[in-house]
């Protein structure tokens, strides 16, 4: 039998009713996260990655609405809790993330001590009489645990005081503090240095094998994905178009933009005198292409592309695809 | 014999931090400390580095946007300084990273492009006839004349900045992280204009990136840089064949890539800390804090820049 999987997200769909218009971020999406695997999602800007993010923990700004679908996280569907048990049981505790930019979402007036320590407050009850010093020794190892350098003198620090990559790290910190089942890091290492930003990518790797912390690795970046992933989902246009293992997608992505993502980067591993390029810019998402997202811009288009959007088939155990090219196996 | 189109020559550029009473400068930032290169006719010279590490402000300098504190650059064998900036910048131009804030949202594209024709006082309707040509060649429409840089994406407005960097007929333009705003696909497609512009009006790069990936895909010889110094220069094969510098070493392990997967062995000799500042920037060289293989020299004597192979500079004690 297999293993149910930690999260499961069956046909999302997010739209945001926009003055312009309704925009359809979310169409469809669907997602496994096996226990304890490193997922990666990629794809170009507004692809709908960072939104799929967002509808997990529930925090989709307005005016961004989850208007179908299910959230299943341990087999409970997310979409049906309560904002306060949202708050109690999942978000921090279950589920924790990190996003692009460390700067703003940490508090500027409040020390990473203070501010590390409301998360494990909040979530975990430790004892009234050794509290205080429970607390402080928690909080140092939640630093310790991340690799700050001398995490006695960070927690006196206010978030302006570090730089970017400390930031990064006192925010995976506070996120992994009360042991989350799942982490979220939406673009952590874009705006890092590579050099740090490799460090970032190397703790992530860490806390998933020690604390069997399962990973939702959110970037453009497909080195990311190829260095540091076991799973893989590419989304284009607010649906997922193919999911399979890491190895898999490089060796033999089937979907057609699969294809062409990969050829159109430089990469190190190999030399081509030109890049490749995929034809036509990313489409409007408050009127979407009819039919498959994709066949404006596809080498492979055929008349019914046009017209029906492709159906998620399974061409090899665990490889689901979205394409008409492999609708009929 | 090739010839050098430009020459740098012990370029150092200081930013001071001015303080107390009277607006005494009590420190300097090392933005640019003392770098010398050459760059050939019909090269592309990568120059890679992370971020402060003074690529941008190099780029600067070699243009006269901002003035060195010391040393020289040549151009064509004459001394930048001693050349009309605006007769400098005839042939030589510039392409920025963000090309949402180097536009001027109140201008069209076409007055954009065509102003340092207006300068020269050119016919409106050559200038005109000139942004046109030069809009379909780096991929836009005519049509895309009248309008202004708000109604066009990300790329787009790329290509536009290219087609103002061109319209001077420059011989050689700097490119900083031209590409590093832009999505993946975009990307690739303006690496492969800058190249067919290349070919077919034989300009001279100097591409200025973080990303090694892109300067590999990029070059033809390339510069690492680190806080102010440059540390290798190699021709694009040697270096990534035979790469010297611990700190390129670095660099390239540390580039996530499709097929490396094997991050913990190859970082874990690196310690854990972040780039020096470059204003108390360490004693000795500069990457000895982070360095691996540091020895007792490297924390008190600057290293300098040696040949070890035909082509191949490295400024390191492991190798002089």
């Amino acid at each position: 039998m297999k293993e149910k999987p930690l999260l499961e997200i069956r046909d999302l769909r997010t739209y945001f009713y926009t003055y312009a218009g309704v925009v359809r971020a979310l169409e469809g999406v669907n997602l496994e996260i096996r226990k304890g695997e490193i997922f990666g999602l990629v794809g170009e800007t507004g692809c709908g990655k960072s939104v799929t993010a967002l509808s997990i923990l529930r925090l989709v700004p307005s005016p961004g609405k989850i208007v179908g679908g299910e959230i299943l996280f341990k087999g409970e569907d997310l979409l049906k809790l309560s904002e306060e048990e949202m708050r109690t049981r999942i978000r921090g505790k279950e589920i924790a993330a990190t996003f692009q930019d460390p700067a703003t979402y940490l508090a500027p007036s409040f020390t990473i001590g203070e501010q590390t320590s409301d998360v494990i407050k909040a979530h975990l009850n430790l004892e009234k009489s050794s509290k205080r010093r429970r607390l402080y020794d928690r909080v140092i190892e939640v630093l310790k645990r991340v690799q700050l350098p001398d995490p006695w003198r960070v927690i006196k620090q206010y978030p302006h005081e570090l730089s970017g990559g400390m930031r990064q790290r006192v925010m995976i910190g506070m996120g992994t503090s009360c042991n989350p089942s799942l982490f979220i890091a939406d673009e952590a290492t874009t705006f890092l240095d590579v050099t740090i930003g490799a460090q970032i990518l190397r703790l992530f790797v860490d806390m998933n094998r020690r604390y069997g912390t399962t990973m939702l690795i959110i970037t453009h970046n497909l080195g990311i994905v190829g260095e540091i992933c076991d799973r893989v989902a590419v989304m284009y246009a607010g649906q997922v178009v193919e999911t399979c293992d890491v190895d898999l997608l490089f060796n033999n992505p089937l979907h057609p933009y699969t294809n062409g993502l990969l050829q159109a980067i430089p990469r190190l591993d190999r030399d081509v005198e030109r890049l490749k390029e995929i034809p036509g810019t990313i489409p409007n998402l408050i009127h979407p292409p009819t039919g498959c997202r994709f066949h404006p811009r596809c080498p492979q288009a055929m008349e019914i592309c046009k017209e029906e959007p492709p159906k998620r088939v399974e061409v090899e155990p665990g490889h689901f695809i979205s394409c008409h090219l492999f609708g009929k196996i | 014999m090739e010839e050098s189109l430009l020459q740098v020559i012990h370029l150092k550029k200081y930013f001071p931090i001015k303080g107390g009473l009277f607006g005494k400068a009590v420190a300097y930032v090392h933005a640019v400390d003392d770098v010398s290169f050459d760059i050939k006719r019909g090269e592309t010279m990568g120059l890679v580095g992370e971020s402060g590490c003074g690529k941008s402000t190099l780029g600067r300098c070699i243009l006269r946007l901002i003035e060195p504190t010391s040393g020289e650059i040549l151009y064509k064998g004459m001394n930048i300084a001693d050349i009309d900036r605006r007769e400098l910048w005839r042939s030589m131009q510039m392409v920025f990273q963000d090309p949402m804030s180097s536009l001027n949202p109140r201008l069209t594209i076409g007055y954009i492009i065509g102003e340092p024709l207006l300068v020269r006082k050119m016919k409106k309707a050559e200038i005109k006839a000139k942004v046109i040509d030069l809009l379909t060649e780096v991929g836009l429409k005519p049509e895309h004349y009248g309008r202004y840089p708000h109604e066009f994406s990300g790329g787009q407005r790329q290509r536009i900045m290219i087609a103002r960097a061109l319209i001077t007929n420059p011989e050689f333009i700097v490119l900083d992280e031209p590409t590093s705003s832009l999505d993946v696909s975009v990307q690739g497609k303006i690496l492969n204009l800058l190249n067919d512009l290349k070919k077919r009006l034989n300009i001279t790069y100097l591409f200025i990136s973080h990303d090694l990936s892109v300067i590999k895909h990029m070059s033809d010889r390339i510069l690492v840089m680190y806080v102010g110094k440059l540390m290798e220069i190699a021709p694009k094969k040697e270096l990534f064949n035979n790469t010297l510098h611990p700190y390129t070493q670095l660099l390239l392990t540390s580039i996530p890539s499709p097929r490396a997967r094997s991050y913990k062995e190859k970082l874990k000799d690196f310690k854990i800390i972040d780039l020096p500042s470059n204003i108390n920037v360490p004693k000795g060289c500069r990457f000895q804090p982070r360095c691996p293989q540091a020895m007792e020299i490297c924390k008190k004597k600057q290293p300098i820049m040696v040949e070890v192979r035909p082509g191949h500079f490295v400024s390191c004690h492991l190798y002089s």
